[in-house]
């Protein structure tokens, strides 16, 4: 006899929970190595992972998880962001206020924009750290240079998003960083000043205009800065990051030595499948879309030996780095807090007025010539940055640091001959000044051409084709002008953060600055 | 088919549709172009260049005064009236009087009195602006006007 319609209904919603998770979990417990792809390949979030990884590329020293690092700091920045956006106010009447009620009144405010400020600051370290390791690994090469060219994206866009988030608080650190940022973008003028076209084509004035919506900086401005922050950056990030990912699993995971020994797999996680060797039954997985596109994945002819299953070793580094990262903000946030100045005023700079900390080495090149140092300069290491993976195709062995002795002595050699050289420049700098103290008439276009950055940068690109030379390498050339350029980076930026005080002038310390 | 597409070297098909490839981008090129405007104010919200700054009793020769709101420095001499900018024409910094002249605080660039460059990053010296008077005998500084330096208004 049937059951009745009553009957049916009372028993399905006796087994509702279960069908629920059944629909919503289409596989077993991840329990066995079946149900542990399963997982992965089922799930729109997971599936942009392997279902198997190498085991060289879980090795904590290889990646030092910095590429996780930087998404999971985003990720951060993501949700403490939104949580800001509930109280902050975008007008500059009240921008300032805003802030202030979030840092000293609201319920855990300060907390929020404290992890929001330090998020940040993670961000861009680990994107920086992340950038290093895949170029000293050699993992721009081949299949993955234009994966290359997205990351240099990324970088941009993440040093454009802490710059338009600076203006935010709209207090004196910010009108004046960002008043300075807006003329580095109209700097072009002294070249079109100096050639005397600038009434023709103002090219400079015109992208000032255009970021600030105005001839000087207000609520065109914040309007501006605060959407682009918030809206047009964020999509762009994850635009970029989007296909960033998904080119690291279709170049078949992260880039690795082809000459692995057991010496480089210790203390890495294995499985039951980790120590199978495939002589003849490599995967012969093809590409057969609607019979048109024929091809191989990168899988093929390689058997699962010195693979584990992403679920759960990958998994558990991705969320175990999560947390780390989390951590550190959360600790920091307890006690360090996001700086607030008195607010804007239009009259008074900061003496000495600061950009944040990854901006100053620009900021001190930017105080030898505005072009050259926040434009010219800048411009000519990204386009540099990007072009690496094509300028140095050399076939060699990837994902080793330094690739071997000669890349590590190639990279020491560099560190310490750019080091001589920037120190060097800058006690020149101290002691003796440059062109305009020796000669107060002297034509810009002079200043512009030749002053410490544009030395600096003559200096490691003639070093490099030294080295380019030496070593009849492209790859040992391409080590030493990114290692020049660190040393620069680092060199500048602790000189401008240590050394640099009211009037841009040379102190030996802060506490030595006078009081005013 | 007919004998008519047989030596063509683009066929009909493909010729059709490149030309509405062609018609697309170009439409999207041009609404691109033509938004580009979009963002380039057509109004500046900011407050009038122009500003009163007073009578000419108010300044004595030799004497000047800043005009702080408008961060600009109004001085008298001999010659006559001048007023010269306070923004820094490195990076738009206010520079501050000092023993010299005027001096930058954001990268130290150094003027004399008169504005002109003595040192650090600066390319330029202080600019000048036009100083004039209104019908109901009040100064008036516009500072969207720059003259050229040692222009100074005789009264
Ligand atoms: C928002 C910033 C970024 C995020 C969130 C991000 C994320 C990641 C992640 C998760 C990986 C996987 C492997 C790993 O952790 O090392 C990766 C790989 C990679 N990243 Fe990034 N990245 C960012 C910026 C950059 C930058 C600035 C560069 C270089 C200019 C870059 C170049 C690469 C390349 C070439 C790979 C492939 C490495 C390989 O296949 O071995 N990325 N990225
Ligand atoms: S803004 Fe005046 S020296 Fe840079």
């Amino acid at each position: 006899m049937a059951k009745d319609a009553i009957e049916i209904f009372i028993e399905n919603l006796k087994k509702l929970p279960l069908l629920f998770k059944q629909s919503l979990i289409r596989h077993d417990k991840p329990t066995s190595d079946r149900a542990k792809s399963q997982t992965v390949f089922s799930n729109i979030f997971l599936h942009i992972h392997s279902t198997r990884v190498h085991r060289y590329t879980l090795k904590p020293t290889f990646t030092f998880g910095l590429g996780i690092m930087a998404a999971s700091s985003f990720m951060i920045l993501c949700i403490t962001g939104v949580i800001l956006m509930v109280y902050y106010k975008p007008s500059v009447a009240l921008a300032y206020d805003s802030i202030k009620d979030i840092q000293f009144i609201v319920p855990g405010g300060k907390f929020i924009r404290n992890l929001h400020r330090l998020a940040t600051n993670i961000m861009i370290i680990s994107v920086m750290l992340h950038m290093g390791r895949v170029f000293y690994t050699a993992a721009y090469k081949g299949e993955r240079a234009f994966n290359w060219v997205l990351g240099v994206g990324l970088y941009i866009v993440t040093i454009l998003l802490s710059f338009t988030g600076y203006l935010l608080p709209w207090d004196q650190l910010a009108y004046w960083a960002v008043t300075i940022g807006a003329n580095i973008a109209a700097s072009p003028r002294e070249i079109t000043d100096a050639l005397g076209i600038t009434s023709l084509f103002d090219i400079g004035g015109l992208t000032r205009t255009m970021i600030l919506g105005s001839e000087s900086i207000g609520q065109e401005a914040l309007t501006r800065f605060y959407f682009i922050h918030i809206m047009v950056l964020p999509i762009l990030l994850i635009l970029l990051l989007s296909p960033h990912l998904w080119r690291v699993r279709k170049d078949g995971g992260l880039a690795k030595p082809e000459n692995i020994t057991e010496e480089d797999l210790v203390n890495t996680p294995k499985d039951s499948y980790s120590d199978k060797v495939f002589i003849n039954a490599a995967p012969e997985k093809t590409y057969n879309l609607m019979c048109m596109v024929k091809g191989t994945s990168p899988a093929v002819g390689k058997g699962p030996e010195n693979t584990v299953s992403s679920w759960p070793y990958l998994f558990t580094a991705e969320v175990g780095i999560f947390i780390f990262t989390l951590a550190i903000c959360c600790l920091y946030a307890l006690f360090v807090d996001a700086p607030l100045k008195e607010m804007a005023n239009p009259m008074v700079p900061e003496n000495p007025a600061k950009a944040p900390w990854y901006f100053l080495g620009v900021q001190e090149l930017v105080s030898y010539s505005a072009f050259m140092g926040g434009v010219g300069i800048p411009t000519i290491v990204l386009i540099g940055l990007g072009l690496v993976p094509y300028l140095d195709r050399e076939k060699q062995q990837l994902g080793r640091w330094f690739d071997d002795e000669t890349g590590l002595l190639v990279a020491t050699k560099s560190a310490i001959f750019s080091a001589v050289t920037c120190i060097g420049t800058l006690i020149f700098l101290v002691a003796f000044g440059w062109l305009r103290n020796w000669f107060p008439h002297i034509p810009q276009l002079i200043i512009i051409v030749l002053n410490p950055g544009t030395v600096l940068l003559t200096a490691v690109i003639l070093w490099s084709i030294h080295i380019m030379k030496t070593f009849q390498s492209t790859r040992l050339a391409a080590i030493s002008l990114f290692t020049c350029f660190i040393v620069f980076f680092l060199i500048l930026t602790y000189f401008a953060v240590y050394h640099r005080g009211p009037n841009w002038a040379f102190y030996w310390w802060p506490s030595m600055w006078p009081i005013h | 088919m007919s004998s008519i597409t047989t030596n063509e070297k683009v066929s009909r098909r493909d010729f059709l549709s490149i030309g509405a490839i062609v018609g697309a981008i170009s439409a999207f090129a041009l609404s691109i172009f033509g938004l580009m405007k979009f963002p380039m104010p057509g109004l500046f919200p900011d407050v009038s260049s122009i500003f009163k700054i007073g009578k000419v009793e108010d300044f004595p020769v030799d004497s000047s005064k800043i005009i702080s709101d408008r961060n600009v420095m109004v001085s008298r001499d001999a010659e006559g009236i001048y007023a010269i900018s306070l923004v820094c024409t490195h990076l738009g910094c206010i520079v501050a009087p000092s023993e010299s002249g005027y001096k930058c605080p954001c990268h130290g660039s150094v003027y004399d009195v008169l504005g002109n460059v003595l040192g650090g990053p600066a390319p330029k010296g202080l600019n000048w602006f036009e100083v004039s008077l209104s019908p109901t005998g009040k100064l008036l500084v516009d500072a969207s006007k720059t003259v050229k330096a040692g222009t100074k208004f005789a009264v």
